[in-house]
């Protein structure tokens, strides 16, 4: 059996107030960052590449965006960003927010001549001293005078870290950040943004590579199909006989994973089916969750997370 | 023939050369930075149809391509990506046919004797006084511009999205540069000549990316190397009486061998 005891899932509502999420947590949490509420992006010609998506990331908290690919995480994360706006819903940010961002591609053309310390220069006014000491924190100090070229994917991850850290952000938000790493690294870079949460009291909204798979310590976890697919806490690594028995005791404590619970399936098209209430308890189980999906049962277009 | 004294009309294409090299630096460089080179060169192209206009109803040539210029700039800057075919490609077919349509409209209405071979090519003779002080005027009020939106500038060429994210305005700075590259285009076209704008963008910057190790010195190489060549350029169109833009794309081509050749020795 799969310990799902500490997942609570949204029962209904598209949009709700952010204060009814938990009645403890709330008395725990931060200020309110930034909020998304119902918020829909459509393509040009009309498809919904996300839509109802509501959440929100307090100060001190953590949130972590999952979902199979091509199912709209970027695209939630880029109108949380403000590089988009949604056609439909609004994305609310409190006034004089500082934002620091960690994209999931970074390229810098070759014909521009860019070091370490010059990208850092960009990101916040500072001295070389504190450009220098921002990198010693992510372990890349030995970078300062490099050309952003000529980095390993590994080293750039840590210069954007600390970019974003130079910045002293009170909501960061990072793209896959741990994506071509390698599981040593993933770790590490885990350990630095644990520790980047309690130096600058930050949010964080961070977007995931994994589908089952988040940084220990996510006190929300958002999944993203088309539309806010779950959402939970993630389960405590330790105790889950379940998590020994897949993945054996050879697991970074700086991960937990996350179970879907899915009441619904989507069709080709990414529409939202109900799933027979015989066949939820098998999603349930289902750890790779994403494999009920091709159940396909009804071709009604409900919708148990409802319109507004 | 050695040093051509202070013919007035040297000393005013050089003052207005001068200038424009200069200014011309900050503006390539984020030109080659940004991949774009495509668009001096649309502006360039369509600038020909601006200056057959002008002739045509009479009024300045300048005022003609700076019109059509920022009509291309503002156009670009507002449009909406395209379904099916890419942002270069439109430019490039919007440009060609303006400059077909130039010549084509000149051949047809303007009195014989007045032709647009100089527009494409660049005329010592065309430089008018006007331009000589103008184009310093400019090139001072461009870079008083360029430095106030260099850093939202810089950003859109290393990651526009973080820039946003940020609270910068990437877009307004390109704005700034597209409105700039306009001016610039029309204060350059009796010079270099139409065909030859984009060089003269473009191949100080890359000269200069040799040896740079950061933007702005890579900026300010760009300009010594545009300078240099407005200089060498100039003195060989006078003696041997050529064109000066090519001219002037040759010096900096020489320059661009010289500076890699440097790089290359220098171990950088």
């Amino acid at each position: 059996m799969i310990t799902t005891g500490t997942i609570r899932r949204e029962e209904k509502g598209g949009a709700r107030p952010a204060e009814a999420h938990d009645a403890k947590a709330a008395t725990t949490r931060g200020e309110e960052l930034l909020r998304l509420e119902n918020v829909g992006v459509r393509t040009a010609d009309g498809r919904w590449l996300i839509r109802h998506v509501t959440f929100s990331v307090h100060r001190g908290e953590l949130v972590t965006i999952i979902g199979p690919n091509g199912g709209g995480k970027t695209t939630t994360v880029r109108a949380a960003l403000g590089v988009i706006t949604p056609v439909e819903g609004r994305r609310i940010l409190k006034p004089d927010v500082v934002i620091a961002y960690v994209p999931q591609r970074f390229h810098v053309d070759p014909s521009l001549p860019l070091t370490v310390d010059r990208l850092l220069s960009l990101a916040a006014s500072s001295t070389r001293r504190q450009r220098r000491k921002a990198l010693e924190s992510t372990g890349v100090h030995g970078c300062l005078d490099k050309p952003v070229q000529s980095l390993s994917g590994g080293e750039l991850q840590r210069v954007l870290i600390a970019r974003a850290l130079l910045r002293k952000p009170d909501l960061l938000i990072l793209d896959e950040p741990v994506q071509g790493v390698d599981f040593a690294g993933e770790a590490e870079l885990y350990a630095l943004i644990a520790r980047l949460r309690e130096e600058l009291n930050c949010g964080i909204l961070m977007v995931s590579h994994d589908l089952h798979m988040v940084m220990a310590g996510t006190d929300h976890v958002v999944c993203i199909n088309r539309h806010v697919c779950c959402e939970g806490k993630p389960a405590e690594v330790t105790g889950s006989e379940a998590w020994v028995q897949v993945f054996g005791t050879a697991v970074s404590p700086l991960q937990a994973p996350y179970v879907h619970r899915h009441d619904h399936v989507h069709g080709a098209d990414g529409h939202v089916c109900p799933l027979p209430l015989a066949q939820r308890g098998e999603t349930e189980k289902t750890t790779r969750g994403q494999n009920a999906h091709e159940a396909g049962t009804t071709g009604k277009e409900t919708h148990e997370k409802g319109e507004e | 023939m050695g040093l051509p004294g202070f013919d007035p009309l040297l000393l005013r294409a050089l003052v207005s050369g001068l200038a424009l090299a200069i200014v011309a630096a900050p503006l390539g460089s984020v030109i080659v930075w940004r991949r774009t080179a495509f668009f001096g060169d649309a502006l360039a192209h369509a600038a020909v149809l601006g200056a057959s206009l002008a002739l045509i109803l009479n009024v300045s040539v300048s005022w003609g391509v700076l019109a059509i210029a920022v009509l291309i700039a503002l156009a670009v800057h507002l449009a909406r990506p395209a379904r099916s075919l890419p942002e270069d490609a439109l430019l490039g077919i919007f440009a060609h046919g303006a400059l077909a349509a130039g010549l084509v409209m000149a051949a047809l209405f303007l009195p014989a004797g007045q032709d647009v071979m100089a527009l494409l090519f660049g005329d010592i003779l065309a430089v008018s006084p006007a331009q000589a002080w103008l184009a310093p005027l400019f090139a001072g009020i461009a870079i008083v511009l360029l430095a106030m939106v260099w850093r939202p500038l810089l950003m859109a060429c290393v990651h526009e999205e973080m820039a946003i994210a940020e609270g910068l305005n990437p877009a307004r700075a390109r704005l700034v540069h597209a409105l700039l590259l306009a001016v610039a285009l029309a204060l350059a076209l009796p010079l270099v000549g139409a065909l030859l704008f984009t060089a003269l963008l473009v191949l100080p910057p890359a000269a200069a990316r040799a040896l740079a190790r950061s933007p702005e010195g890579m900026v300010a190489l760009a300009a010594l190397a545009g300078v240099v060549s407005v200089i060498l350029g100039l003195w060989g169109a006078w003696t041997w009486d050529a064109p000066p833009g090519p001219a002037i794309v040759l010096a900096a081509l020489v320059l661009f061998a010289f500076f890699h050749m440097a790089a290359r020795i220098l171990g950088r």
